[in-house]
């Protein structure tokens, strides 16, 4: 194999599995340690950079820096990222006046942004301080999008929700409320004179399910149509019995929300066995913790109606096989019916676009959604650019996160002139954390201790109100201990090849037989030959420059490394050193980075 | 000295041996010799032949003297039994407790200080009686623990970290050993597990004293350009005369060396050592042509490594004496002491 190029940023940034994970490269272990501090402001302001929404997020992350932490593979569960998250956002202080300055003097140019959504926020975030002009439609009276309206206030409270929201609009963001675009073209080519638009309208259509007796009932609802009218007080009760047709997040919304209505016996009706289930593991417990059945291999035949008065539904009991073309199929092998009282529908969100008129220049494709960029999020007509949900289908909030500073590096340049193409650069510093001989300036002492659990307030309580929020947080004893789980992991084992003379300290000690010296092959060859084989494809292989006694090469498997500094401290020479690696991110209006240090 | 103690984690895929043990259960406490040192390579070693040889942690004894190397036993095998004797007399100790318990796995770990200078006339001794043990010599040059001071088994030239030269001709422990009758002889590298981990199987296996040489560079006082007994001039300077393959009793003998130069020799315990010859005409069971192949590579500068010598036919301690088979701790208290009149009785034969 080639050597490793370790100073390009994406080499380190790799061995960070929960950062690579996120969608907006949170920098975790940093802001871990920075909670191990007690600098919990500190922490909130550097999720605050990529995430921009840690309050929120700390609650209802997707979270897929979770599974991919390397705490998984070394002890089964991974850290608990997101509660830490939320850790910040719960103990810290006020942080407005660490907020980025808004200048006085604007540049000249002004943005519309379509939809009030985390999508269109984060644009607006990243953009103000620039000095751009921003107004947002929304067309409902508050913002938030579907974090305000789908997410229940059991999982997301409204003032956590609204201050985060506040930094935003505070920056002197033109919020149009109750403000539908009704017509793209209209806006564009409007007096306003916007100098680019950016629709984040999400998607906004829930999934109808077309069986007999659907139109017979006004207790036949839509999931997401259900829970905005919850939100909106428009709803507070629901029948006894209650089946939510989906076993997606959605429907552990709805299914737990039907608990906090007056529900009894809810039941969620999957079609699948538990293994292909769309929920999050944790909404998923959380969901059966609240006594909430789940019913698998229940495929929704019909909607029994009498009299006007919804009865139950009918359903095929399924079996699952595999047909020739190695496709699963499902065959009825038994029909059953479930009485209930109302029944709701979480299958599924659609986008839809009647108000963008296809004559504008803007390329759809046979799944009527726009024709949009990955890299630049601009669609086919110059200044238009989509994101969030309206991008490519319904997401989620770090991935709106994400599309909302990518097209706010693409408009900046749309703005300036500059080819979208030339996005500012990832960059890197690298610094050692020797302090003494065997001295470091992290917590290089691996902490046996398992995953702390979640606390909750007690069930009976908990459904009482559907404003109560579920989950306690992490106590800050809590906290203490689940913080000294983290690995570590952008501690990086730096290796200089041409000091190590091979006296394999390094390798005797790591505990977890990450290291080998071995004659130098190709990757699948040198994978079966380190000291353990190197099974984790998805993990890097460090491969030297070829050491200067033997000629062969120090190889080392990313994968388990604890980042315990064994190696470094054992080796005579500081081949191995222990520097953390800092990945400097890029925004709109950083075209360079001020510094790359490496030391 | 580091300070943490060593994670806990382990590799998930790590590898279990006939008792259901990891080589992560066959470690000690964390090292206090100095990063790098040859020494805490000899551990990993051993600690990776005895997870192989499936040896019962709690039948190890290992037995030291005084040096950086006499150390080394507190890191590896946490659970066995353990004697950190004064310097130069852990072949004292490990004559006792053999004589008592034949029935442990016996470790010395000496230095090149601890064996030749004080402890020279302990190891002829322990040599001569044959006793059953694997006696690691950790070969630095120096007395390490004391700073560094040239050892008896320093080169004639070598020179030390401060610059003087040493003058005094070498005892070349391989050398001696051979004289002296050993019955299993070796010289292996810190530095080169390939090779040392079997000769240190085979010498576990062996019955009988086996003698092992370890160059194990010191890398504070004896690292330098100018050492002999460096990382970088036993790399460009180690001639493997015999090179050891260690096939333990229950793996078939696969490995097919095709040509007549290998000799199998069958221990007691069932194992077989299969010794390949690389020197042509070196001969590992004849000890004066041996000896002459020896010198004559050490007359070229060069470091004869390998099994060097093995003859597992002999007697040890226990043959020579014709002692009981029990170890003492297993013998009734009636038997151990027949009380006054069986003394009695045995006195007579003096009388
Ligand atoms: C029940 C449910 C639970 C969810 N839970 C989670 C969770 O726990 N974690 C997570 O990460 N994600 C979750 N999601 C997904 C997440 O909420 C969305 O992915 C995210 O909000 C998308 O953001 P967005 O900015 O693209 O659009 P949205 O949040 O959908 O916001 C779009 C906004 O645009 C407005 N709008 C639409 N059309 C127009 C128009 N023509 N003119 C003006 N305004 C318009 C809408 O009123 C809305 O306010 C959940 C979704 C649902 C349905
Ligand atoms: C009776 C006695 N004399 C002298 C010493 C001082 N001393 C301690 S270690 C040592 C030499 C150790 O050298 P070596 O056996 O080569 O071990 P190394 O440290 O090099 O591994 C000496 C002379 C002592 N501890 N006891
Ligand atoms: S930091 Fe070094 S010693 Fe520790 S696990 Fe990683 S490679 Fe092994
Ligand atoms: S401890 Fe240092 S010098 Fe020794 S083998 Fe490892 S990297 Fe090389
Ligand atoms: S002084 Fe030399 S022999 Fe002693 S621990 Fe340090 S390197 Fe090893
Ligand atoms: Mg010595």
């Amino acid at each position: 194999m080639e050597p490793s190029n370790t100073r390009d940023p994406r080499y380190y940034h790799r061995v960070v599995d929960c950062q690579w994970a996120c969608p907006a490269h949170t920098d975790v272990p940093q802001y871990i340690r920075l909670i191990a501090e007690g600098r919990y402001t500190d922490a909130y302001m550097l999720n605050r950079v990529s995430n921009v929404f840690p309050g929120i997020l700390g609650r209802t992350c997707d979270r897929p820096c979770e599974p991919a932490c390397r705490r998984t593979r070394v002890d089964g569960k991974p850290v608990a990222i997101c509660r830490l998250k939320r850790v910040t956002a719960d103990l810290r202080e006020s942080v407005r006046h660490r907020l980025p300055e808004i200048p006085a003097e604007k540049n000249g140019k002004r943005i519309a942004l379509i939809g009030g959504g985390p999508a269109s926020l984060t644009v607006a975030n990243d953009l103000m301080p620039l000095g751009y002009e921003c107004v947002l439609y929304e067309a409902l009276d508050k913002l938030g999008g579907l974090m305000l309206t789908n997410i229940p206030a059991f999982r997301l409270p409204v003032r956590v929700l609204q201050e985060e929201i506040g930094f935003i609009t505070d920056m002197g963001v033109d919020v149009r409320l109750n403000t539908r675009v009704n017509s793209l073209k209209a806006l564009v080519e409007g007096e306003d004179g916007f100098d680019a638009v950016f629709v984040g309208v999400g998607a906004p259509r829930g999934k109808n399910l077309e069986l007999p007796g659907r139109y017979d009932s006004d207790r036949i609802h839509i999931g997401i149509e259900w829970l905005e009218s919850i939100s909106f007080q428009h709803i507070d009760s629901v029948g006894e019995r209650v089946l939510v047709i989906g076993v997606g997040n959605t429907a552990m919304d709805c299914c737990r929300a039907a608990k906090r209505l007056g529900g009894q016996d809810v039941k969620v009706m999957a079609r699948r066995g538990r293994r292909d289930f769309k929920a999050s593991e944790w909404e998923l417990e959380d969901a059966e913790d609240e006594k909430v059945e789940v019913l698998e291999y229940h495929s929704p035949k019909e909607f029994v109606v009498e009299e006007g008065v919804l009865k139950g539904m009918k359903f095929d009991i399924v079996e699952w096989y595999e047909d020739d073309k190695g496709k699963q199929r499902a065959r009825p092998v038994e029909e059953v019916f479930i009485p209930c009282d109302d029944v709701v529908l979480a299958i599924g969100q659609d986008n839809a676009f009647p108000w963008i008129e296809r004559d504008m220049g803007i390329e759809f494709n046979d799944w009527d959604m726009p024709v949009v960029d990955r890299g630049t999020m601009q669609c086919s007509l110059p200044g238009v650019f989509f994101g969030g949900d309206a991008a490519w289908g319904p997401e989620n909030i770090i991935w709106a996160v994400e599309h909302g500073h990518q097209a706010a590096i693409s408009i900046h340049n749309h703005c300036q002139g500059i080819p979208l193409a030339e996005r500012p650069a990832f960059g890197m510093n690298l610094i050692s954390q020797k302090m003494g001989i065997h001295e470091w300036s992290y917590s290089n002492e691996y902490n046996p201790a398992s995953r702390t659990p979640m606390r909750y307030v007690d069930l009976e309580e908990r459904l009482r109100s559907i404003g109560t929020e579920a989950e306690l947080g992490f106590s800050v004893e809590e906290t203490a201990r689940e913080v000294q789980r983290c690995l570590n992991c952008d501690i990086q084992t730096d290796f200089a090849a041409n000091l190590c003379i091979e006296c394999d300290a390094c390798i005797d000690v790591c505990p977890l037989q990450c290291l080998t010296i071995t004659e130098n092959g190709d990757e699948s060859d040198l994978r079966q030959r380190l000291t353990a084989p190197a099974e984790n494809l998805a993990q890097l292989l460090f491969v030297s420059e070829d050491l200067p006694q033997t000629h062969r090469v120090m190889v080392k498997d990313e994968d388990l490394c604890v980042h315990c500094g064994l190696c470094a401290e054992r080796c005579p020479t500081a081949a191995w050193d222990m520097k953390k690696s800092d990945l400097l991110i890029p925004y709109a209006g950083h075209e360079k980075w001020p510094t790359i240090a490496t030391v | 000295m580091t300070y943490i103690t060593k994670p806990v984690a382990r590799h998930p895929k790590m590898r279990h041996n006939a008792l259901g043990l990891t080589p992560r259960d066959y470690e000690g406490t964390m090292s206090t010799l100095c990063a790098g040192c040859g020494h805490d390579s000899v551990t990993a070693a051993l600690i990776q032949a005895l997870f192989e040889l499936d040896v019962e942690p709690y039948r190890v004894a290992k037995l030291s003297g005084i040096g950086c190397s006499s150390k080394t036993p507190a890191y590896f095998v946490k659970e066995a039994h353990g004697f950190n004797s004064v310097h130069g007399r852990m072949p004292s100790i490990a004559a006792g407790s053999n004589a008592a318990n034949r029935d442990l796995v016996y470790i010395g770990i000496s230095g090149d200080g601890d064996s030749l200078s004080i402890g020279l006339g302990q190891l002829s001794h322990a040599i001569r009686r044959n006793i059953n043990m694997l006696y690691v010599l950790e070969n630095n040059g120096v007395y390490g623990l004391t700073k560094g001071q040239f050892s008896a088994s320093a080169d004639v030239g070598s020179v030390s970290k401060r610059g003087e030269i040493n003058r005094q001709g070498p005892i070349d422990p391989v050398s001696l050993a051979l004289a002296l009758g050993a019955s299993f002889v070796a010289r292996s590298f810190s530095g080169d597990k390939k090779q040392l981990v079997p000769i240190l199987k085979a010498g576990i296996a062996h019955t009988g004293f086996a003698f092992v040489d370890v160059i194990s560079p010191c890398v504070t006082f004896n690292d330098h350009k100018g050492s002999t007994k460096s990382y970088a001039h036993t790399r460009t300077h180690a001639y493997e005369v015999v090179e050891t393959d260690f096939v333990p009793l229950r793996r078939e003998i696969t490995a097919d060396y095709g040509h007549g130069d290998v000799r199998a020799v069958t221990m007691h315990d069932g194992s077989v050592v299969r010794l390949r010859k690389v020197a042509e005409d070196y001969d590992a069971a004849n000890r004066g042509a041996a000896l002459e192949h020896i010198a004559d590579v050490r007359k070229r500068g060069e470091v004869p490594t390998g099994l060097l010598y093995l003859e597992e036919t002999g007697q040890d301690m226990h043959g020579f004496e014709n002692t009981i088979e029990k170890p003492l701790v297993d013998l009734r208290y009636e038997d151990l002491c027949p009380g006054r009149e069986a003394l009695d009785e045995l006195q007579k034969e003096w009388w």
